[in-house]
This record gives structure tokens, C-alpha cells and sequence, in this order.
């Protein structure tokens, strides 16, 4: 029973997991029902269409995140230290959790990428160790398809378009021809990047989240300003609104401390924190949703995948499940164990792949801070 | 809209859709023909029985804040009718008050700007490649304009004979060349895709459509028919009034990408488009397809995190 320990660290949080991909009856593709059906019924024939991803057990999901104070952001040295203090801890802690044994292990799988330098290094560090230490191999994973086949595997999902969304990646991706290929994307920042910076502008915690914390305070608000709309065919430019929403922000703390609040012309209201949280995210959000809408029609998809850390955020939740069911689909997000990332993601990617025969020599088990999603080839899917 | 007309039947749709007056209530059949991601494209007659015209309704988004929805309406109604108006040369130069169309050849090219910007250039120079627009409403959201018949460019490169590849690489040439000329005009497409590009018939009794209303194959399935044609560029949704490099340069980039995830067999050919592109351009091509190498490099070179 294939089992692999996932080591993931490409920005601040550092995650380990492992997962159990419980044999399938026979060696046709995949039964599309998920673990939680009974295959009594299931056909003798082999599937037809898109098979769903095939059933996984999570023995162990452990996450340790690194959050830099109010009004800063993380940075890569003090992030890879974070990496090198923790995971030694995570390891045994999943390891215990998850009852089993070294030689139950078949493969280490990390992050190669894309993410920050030091941080990729630390953990592949970490993973080039535990490989040689416990004589089993290693495999490189990309960040980015862990998201999605996490995603696929935890909601089900057939064929969806995915939106994944985070701090640093915004990317529209369908599968085709066995490659996630990018449909469309931010040109600039990411909007998770996009989110956090403005978090900074307003001394918003970083603690759990700085997106999670602008959500809160957005809830809380109801004004809706004006910030510039940049969507270029399916993609998207973030820099502009970013530029705009701080300067927005120093307008409304300006005007605090002359004791003039900034009131807005049509409600007359005062405008607060709250409200330029709000507004950023009914913008952002809309422009992701729409970017998102493109693709599904250019396919001719109805449903959607949600992934990254982003993807928390329940109202972009919300408005991309209005843009669904309006077309007569629907939308599939997973919840904060798998959209921010995590080891276990890493762990089932690499299962997949080293399933196929993948794996990755030590000499070759460098990271890379650029790996397009479109890269890897997708041979576990037809 | 981003989607084509034929190749995915329309999903029932959970809500029903209601046109927007004065279409509700007129007498003229007014049918479906695709839902693309932005709008609704019906086909329908305006002001004459005899005169086939296409509606574009941008119906409200309920996902989208009422103020922003409205404002995006508006701001794109608005912006399709003035790139299609200028481009076709019909009717009053839009920004002024009774301002003749000028001639082309007289105006004077000025920075990117808003409507009416580069006066006089571009005035007219796609006329019979674009649709002209018949009557708009941007409270409502809807406009009308000229019925194009034929086929999207997906549509033919899906059904198109394999081994004729000569035949493709005229067909993107010819698009190249006329994306020269948009972008000569002054105008930058911001939506270039197979599913906006459309091969009009050149022989016009070889056309034909079905009692729904719905666009067929150019000739009577004449494979040799397939990639002929003559080109023409629909949904200026996105469309802007630029001469900078930049836009032209991401104005390819997109066409370049949507090519490519659309028609992954043919990508390799996609360098004909360009080629033809910097033709029609000249001098002003050359920069555009160095801008567009450093575009492109801008996507794969990003910094990725978490």
C-alpha cells in the first residue's frame, strides 16, 4: 500500500503529511466513485470520460506557519530559519500520528518549487536527509499541481477549471493533454501578494492570516469606492489597484489624525478600514471570478476548483458559486487544511507521480524558485 | 463572448432569461445563439423585418457589487460602440457633437487615449471587418449591430482538413495581417481569440442557416471551402484605443496563449500570424514583436510564492 511523507516549505508555512493511496480493485484506470461509496455496483467495465482522482487516506497533516508583525511582511532568511527549527518536530509528530513505521514509507516528496529560495532549500534539505537516512527516494514536486490534485482528490471534482489563488500564484488552469496548462493569469503580483502588502498599509496582524483578517474586517463593511478594474482578456494586473487602495488608505489615515474623517459622497458616510477592505476584495474578487467565467466558457466547463490560500476566503467562495450555478454548474473549494498549503498535497502529487515510475535523483534534487505549472507532465491522468 | 457559437450545445440554464425592453416586447424573433462568459448574443432583425442584426445584452452579474456591475456595464457598452463605430466610419466620430467623419488620410496620430482619441486615424479602416453597430443602450446594456455570417476561425481549425497545411498557414497569415491593421488603426482587440475572429463566406449564396437561426459551415461541407474566406473580428468587449507598444504587444501575447491552449497541434504555426503581422505593420511591427518576446518572458519569469 503505497504510503508518502510530504515535506512542504516555499513560503511561510511549513507543512508535512502523509498519505495511504489504498489499492484500487484492478488495474483499469480508477474507479470514479471516492472512498467514502461502496464499489459493489461498480461495473466490470473500465470507467469512460475524466476519472475522478482515485481515493486517498490522510494518515497525518501537520502545518507550522511563520507570521513576521503587524505591518511587515516575511522574509526569506528569517523564514528558512522558521523551516530548520520546525520540521525535525513535524516530522516525528506525523510520523507518530500517523502509526507508521520508516519502512512503511515509499518515497519523500517536497516542494522543487516555485517559491522563495531559502525556504524551498530548507525543507529540501530537510527531505535529502530523511531520503538518505532512511534509504528511500526522493520526489521533486511542483507546488502548484499539488494544489490542484488536492484539490481534485478532496472534493471530488471530475474535470473543473481551477482557480488557484495565493500569496504568490493566480492562475486559471484547465487540464488538457496531460498538462495543467494556464489559461490565464496575474501579470503583476499575485492577489494573495496583492492582499497582504495592502494588510501591511493598514498595520492589519498577520496572525493566522493577513487575507484571512482583511476578510474579517471586510465583513464589517459596505461602501463600495472605486479602485481601477484591469482585466486583460483572461488575465489580470493587480498592481494598479494595488497602487490605488494605499493610496486610498493614506488618504483615510490623513484625514484621522487632522480629525476631518473621509466621508464618502454618496452615502456620507466615513469611510474606515473596513470599507477599503471591502472594496478591495468585491474587485479583486470579481475580476478573479470573471477571469474564471472566460475559461469556463472557452472550454465549455461548468465547474470550478478553487485552490490556495486564497481560496479560503468565503466570499470569494460565495460569488464564484453565483457565477456557477448561474451558467448550471457548481463550485468545489476544500477548507483551510488543503487550500493553504500543506504537506500532505505534496505528498499525494509525488504519490502520483512516483506511482508512474517518477522520482528524483539526489544530484538532480535541487529547488527552483520559477517551475511553471505547466511543466510536469500529468501522465497519472489520460 | 468568449465562447463560440456551435461547439458546445447550450446547457439548460437554470434561470430563465428575459430580454431587455425594447426587445421584450417587440415582435421581431429574437434567438440565442450563445452564452459567452460576458454576455448574451442573440440573433434577431432591427428596425426592418429584412435587416438581420446581432444583440449583444450584457445582463447583470450577481456576483459582482451592484455599483461595480453597473459601472462595468456601462463603461463597456460604451467603449465596444466607440472602437466599432470609429473602425467601421458609420455615423458621427464619437466624443464630438456633430462632428463629420474624417477622412482618413488627414488626421493626425496623437497618444492613447479615450474616445475619440487620434482623431481621424483609423476612421473606417475596418469597415466590412468589423461589425457596425445599429443602435445601443448602455443603462440597459445592449447594443445591435450588423449580423456577421460564417464561421469562428475554432470552429474551421477543428474541422479543417489536416493535411492541407498551406491552407492553415494562409488562414493565419490573413489573421495576421489584419490585427496589423487594427493595431494601425489605433485600436487594441484585448480579447483575441479563434472564438472572436470569423471567416466570412467570399461566394455569398454558399451560406446557409437552420431555422433556429444558428451560423453553419461556410459552403455545402466543401472541405476545400474550409479555411477560405474572408476575416472578421467580433466582440470588442475588452477593446481599448491604444498606440502604445505595451498594449499591442499584450494584445498578441493573448491571442498567442489562447491559440495555443486552443489549438495545441497547431502552435507551432502560430509564428505565421506574426510574420504577417509585422507586414502589415512595417515599421512600428518590429518594435511591437520585441515587446512581445519581453511579455512573454514576464510570465515565465515571475517570482512564485507559496
Amino acid at each position: 500500500m503505497p504510503i508518502a511523507i510530504g515535506l512542504e516549505g516555499s513560503a511561510n508555512k511549513l507543512g508535512v503529511g502523509i498519505i495511504l493511496h489504498p489499492p484500487t480493485r484492478d488495474l483499469t484506470p480508477p474507479s470514479p466513485h471516492d472512498s467514502a461509496y461502496s464499489d459493489d455496483e461498480r461495473s466490470s467495465q473500465p470507467s469512460k470520460g475524466t476519472p475522478r482522482s482515485p481515493p486517498v487516506q490522510i494518515l497525518a497533516n501537520l502545518r507550522h506557519t511563520f507570521n513576521s508583525p503587524p505591518g511587515t511582511g516575511f522574509l526569506p532568511k528569517d523564514t528558512a530559519a522558521h523551516h530548520r527549527r520546525w520540521v525535525v518536530r513535524l516530522v516525528k509528530q506525523a510520523m507518530a500520528q500517523a502509526h507508521v513505521q520508516l519502512e512503511d514509507i515509499d518515497c519523500i516528496c517536497f516542494t522543487r518549487g516555485p517559491g522563495m529560495g531559502g525556504p524551498l532549500s530548507s525543507v529540501a534539505i530537510a527531505a535529502r536527509t530523511l531520503s538518505q537516512l532512511w534509504d528511500k527516494p526522493l520526489v521533486g514536486v511542483n507546488h502548484c499541481v499539488g494544489h490542484v490534485e488536492m484539490g481534485r482528490a478532496i472534493t471530488g471534482a471530475e474535470n473543473p477549471v481551477v482557480l488557484y489563488v495565493s500569496g504568490g500564484n493566480t492562475q486559471v488552469i484547465a487540464y488538457s493533454a496531460q498538462r495543467y496548462r494556464i489559461f490565464g493569469e496575474a501579470l503583476d503580483v499575485a492577489v494573495g501578494n496583492c492582499l497582504d502588502r495592502f494588510a501591511r498599509v493598514l498595520n492589519i496582524p498577520n496572525d493566522p492570516a493577513p487575507g484571512y483578517n482583511i476578510e474579517q474586517l471586510a465583513k464589517k463593511g459596505g461602501i463600495m469606492l472605486e479602485l481601477p478594474y484591469a482585466v486583460k482578456g483572461m488575465d489580470v494586473s493587480f498592481s494598479g489597484i494595488l497602487a490605488r487602495v494605499e493610496e486610498m488608505a493614506a488618504k483615510m489615515q490623513q484625514a484621522e489624525t487632522k480629525n476631518e474623517p473621509w466621508l464618502d459622497v454618496a452615502t456620507q458616510q466615513p469611510i474606515t478600514p473596513a470599507e477599503l477592505c471591502f472594496t478591495l476584495q468585491e474587485t479583486v474578487f470579481a475580476m478573479l471570478v470573471e477571469i474564471t467565467e472566460r475559461a469556463m466558457a472557452h472550454v465549455g466547463a461548468n465547474q470550478v476548483l478553487i485552490v490556495g490560500g486564497v481560496g479560503c476566503n468565503e466570499r470569494l467562495q460565495e460569488m464564484m458559486g453565483i457565477m456557477a450555478s448561474e451558467r448550471g454548474g457548481s463550485v468545489f473549494a476544500t477548507d483551510e487544511r488543503f487550500c493553504i498549503d500543506n504537506g500532505i498535497m505534496i505528498a499525494h502529487a509525488g504519490l502520483l507521480a512516483y506511482k508512474q515510475g517518477f522520482s528524483t535523483a539526489l544530484s538532480d534534487s535541487g529547488v527552483t524558485q520559477r517551475f511553471r505549472t505547466d511543466e510536469v507532465l500529468i501522465n497519472w491522468r489520460d | 463572448m468568449a465562447s463560440s457559437q456551435e461547439d458546445h450545445p447550450l446547457q439548460t440554464q437554470p434561470q430563465p432569461r428575459t430580454l431587455p425592453p425594447p426587445f421584450n416586447t417587440s415582435p421581431a424573433p429574437c434567438v440565442l445563439i450563445a452564452q459567452g462568459a460576458e454576455s448574451l448574443l442573440y440573433r434577431t432583425t432591427f428596425l426592418t423585418p429584412t435587416q438581420p442584426a446581432a444583440l449583444k445584452v450584457r445582463p447583470e452579474k450577481k456576483w459582482r457589487h451592484p455599483t461595480l456591475d453597473k459601472r462595468l456595464t456601462r463603461q463597456r457598452v460604451l467603449a465596444e460602440a466607440r472602437v466599432l463605430v470609429k473602425l467601421s466610419g458609420e455615423g458621427i466620430v464619437a466624443g464630438g457633437g456633430g462632428r463629420k467623419v474624417k477622412d482618413p488620410k488627414k488626421g493626425k496620430e496623437k497618444e492613447s487615449g479615450g474616445d475619440g482619441g487620434g482623431e481621424g486615424v483609423g476612421v473606417g479602416a475596418l469597415r466590412g471587418v468589423v461589425p457596425a453597430v445599429l443602435g445601443l443602450d448602455w443603462e440597459r446594456g445592449w447594443i445591435v449591430m450588423e449580423w456577421i455570417e460564417g464561421v469562428t476561425v475554432k470552429q474551421a481549425i477543428y474541422a479543417r482538413d489536416l493535411a492541407d497545411e498551406a491552407a492553415l498557414k494562409g488562414l493565419l497569415r490573413r489573421i495576421g495581417g489584419v490585427v496589423g491593421l487594427l493595431h494601425k488603426a489605433g485600436v487594441v482587440h484585448g480579447d483575441l481569440t479563434t472564438s472572436n475572429v470569423m471567416l466570412r463566406p467570399t461566394v455569398s449564396s454558399s451560406s446557409t442557416t437552420t431555422e433556429e437561426g444558428e451560423k453553419t459551415k461556410v459552403g455545402d461541407g466543401g472541405d476545400g471551402a474550409g479555411l477560405d474566406g474572408d476575416i472578421a473580428l467580433i466582440d470588442f468587449g475588452l477593446a481599448t484605443q491604444s498606440i502604445s507598444d505595451e498594449d499591442r504587444a499584450v494584445d498578441l501575447y493573448v491571442l498567442e496563449r489562447a491559440f495555443g491552449s486552443t489549438h495545441p497541434k497547431e502552435e507551432g504555426l502560430f509564428g505565421e500570424v506574426l510574420e504577417a503581422y509585422g507586414e502589415s505593420m512595417g515599421k512600428g511591427g518590429k518594435v511591437v514583436l520585441r515587446r512581445l518576446e519581453d511579455v512573454r518572458m514576464r510570465g515565465r519569469k515571475k517570482s512564485m510564492i507559496g
